[in-house]
């Protein structure tokens, strides 16, 4: 059974003081509803992916909470949680109840509120992510892991931080013509690597912002479609999807500088959606830290190990390269709303597909490839997206 | 503040307790019930040599919350001699003198406090094996 996006929405990446968790929420359900032209009493059910409520908000429940709040009681509503992945995963579930059969139209919304709290305090949060009792209370960040994983990687590939920094600078330089993007500026290696040092190697532009953001998407199948009166040529097919899971902590994996998750979902996702790593048009990957980058081109088959930066020199991550990544600014200039991020992703495909991101737009997209990570890659969750 | 959650912890947090399966013979830290190597849940608990090299290091210089007054401090994951990778973080050394490969050894410190009038929580951290020459 088909699965289709048939309505996207966004609310633009930013420091939303003005805003709260349920705002932001029902800011990207409304565009989304109103995208799909459709009637939202027709919502079967409502996931929602969110990294950090409950831990900084002290909000739970978000399932009925947001479901209340969008005018959508009494519909079935469930929260996701995966770290950093929650919003991939939310679109997962909506997915597999879509192709499970017992619902026909779902809405999904990945929500993060992270800057009402001081930074400090969102460290702890974002660290839930990797082992509480082994790293957090040893003062671990989630910036010093993946700074633990750039020092080795740069180390054993013998890359410098320049290589590394190239992967920041595409994000900017996608970013400038993204509406919804947090910094629309174009940075250049020299302020990557001159930047101060949040966790050495990792400088302030290695690694995306806090930040608050919603993203929606409305799935439906193949019936829901004809009732509902959706426009076909509007919708965006789901081709496959997939999860895979590795050790919370680094220090738990045989081989640290491989992204074994991350291999092992897009592999699936390639073979579930029949296709290959060279029929990908365009690839919104993880960049929460510019390691992460190189090391995904490497673990979805774009790259060998520790030549991921290579594709970077040669430019074939830009717009009009070979793979495309990152295109409307990825995690690091669009933003890194955690819990939001993996939603994002797969709005920024879906208007690739749709040809309407105009500057930007990877010219003939057929194929599109949204990656996203729950901490360090313990959680990968990929898709794949088709044009009708 | 969780007090027997950090007393579970007492004979990893002061003696680096992990455990070796009975069937691979795999060694782990933190200690795990079931072995990710072969899968047998046949284990023995084993005190890790509290001795390894450095496997990578970074600077913490935004530290999460109650880690403020030590900041910056460096964090490290150590390629222990058993075998495992443990997270710490390196003490008695200057981070300018930090390398990969670098030899350390297991000291007990203090990890962090719960408030002024809080539980504090003592473990391990891990220094250049040279310091303990000076005592
Ligand atoms: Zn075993």
């Amino acid at each position: 059974m088909s699965v289709y996006i048939a309505g996207i929405g966004q609310t633009a990446v930013s420091e939303h003081w003005d805003l709260s968790l349920r705002d932001l929420a029902l800011d990207a359900i409304v565009r989304a509803v109103k995208d799909a032209e459709m009637d939202k009493k027709r919502i079967e059910a409502l996931y929602v992916g969110n990294m950090l409520a409950g831990e900084l908000a002290q909000q739970e429940h978000l399932g009925a909470l947001i479901a209340d709040h969008a005018g959508l009681l009494p519909i079935e509503a469930t929260h996701i949680e995966s770290a950093c992945a929650s919003g991939a995963e939310a679109l997962r579930m909506a997915y597999l109840h879509i192709r499970s059969g017992e619902i026909g139209c779902a809405m999904v919304v990945g929500v993060e509120q992270m800057t009402d709290v001081l930074t400090p305090r969102a460290t702890v949060g974002l660290a839930g992510a990797t082992d509480a009792d082994y790293e957090v209370t040893h003062g671990f960040s989630f910036v010093a892991i993946n700074a633990l994983l750039a020092r080795r990687y740069m180390h054993e590939y013998g890359v410098r931080h320049e290589d590394l920094a190239l992967f920041p600078v595409n994000s900017h330089a996608n970013a400038v013509h993204n509406p919804y993007a947090m910094y629309r500026n174009e940075i250049d290696v020299d302020r990557v690597v001159k930047a101060p040092k949040v966790c050495d190697p990792i400088s302030t532009f290695d690694s995306g912002p806090i930040c608050d953001g919603s993203a929606a998407c409305v799935l439906v199948n193949e019936e829901s479609m004809k009732e509902l009166g959706i426009n076909r040529e509007h919708c965006v097919e789901i081709a496959s999807s997939s999860c895979a899971t590795d050790t919370l902590t680094l220090s738990a994996r045989d081989a640290p500088l491989v992204l074994k998750a991350a291999r092992i979902s897009a592999d699936n996702a390639y073979k579930r959606a029949g296709v290959e790593p060279g029929d990908i048009d365009l690839f919104e990957l993880h960049d929460a830290f510019s390691v992460m980058s190189a090391m995904s081109l490497e673990a979805c088959g774009f790259a060998e190990k520790g030549r991921g930066c290579e594709l970077a020199k040669e430019g074939q991550i830009r717009i009009d390269g070979s793979i495309p990544i990152c295109t409307m600014g990825g995690l690091k200039a669009r933003g890194h709303p955690v819990g939001a991020t993996g939603v994002y992703q797969v709005v920024e495909c879906v208007e690739q597909l749709r040809g309407e991101v105009g500057r930007n737009q990877v010219k003939d997209a057929e194929i599109a490839m949204a990656q996203n990570f729950g901490g360090s890659g313990a959680t990968v969750v990929t898709h794949i997206l088709r044009r009708v | 503040m969780e007090i027997s959650r950090n007393w579970r912890l007492r004979y990893q947090r002061y003696k680096l307790e992990g455990t070796k399966c009975m069937d691979c013979g795999n060694v782990s830290f933190p200690p795990r019930r079931v072995c990710p190597k072969c899968g047998s849940e046949n284990y023995a608990t084993k005190a890790l040599m509290p001795t390894g090299e450095v496997y990578s290091y970074t600077l913490v210089t935004s530290p999460p919350e109650y880690f403020e007054s030590q900041a910056p401090y460096p964090v490290a994951m150590v390629k222990l001699d058993d075998g495992p990778l443990v997270s710490t973080q390196l003490t008695d050394v200057n981070y300018d003198a930090i390398r990969i490969g670098m030899r350390v050894e297991m000291v007990t410190r203090k990890l962090r406090a719960y408030g002024k009038n809080g539980l504090i929580i003592y473990g391990y951290k891990f220094r250049p094996e040279e310091a303990k020459d000076g005592n």
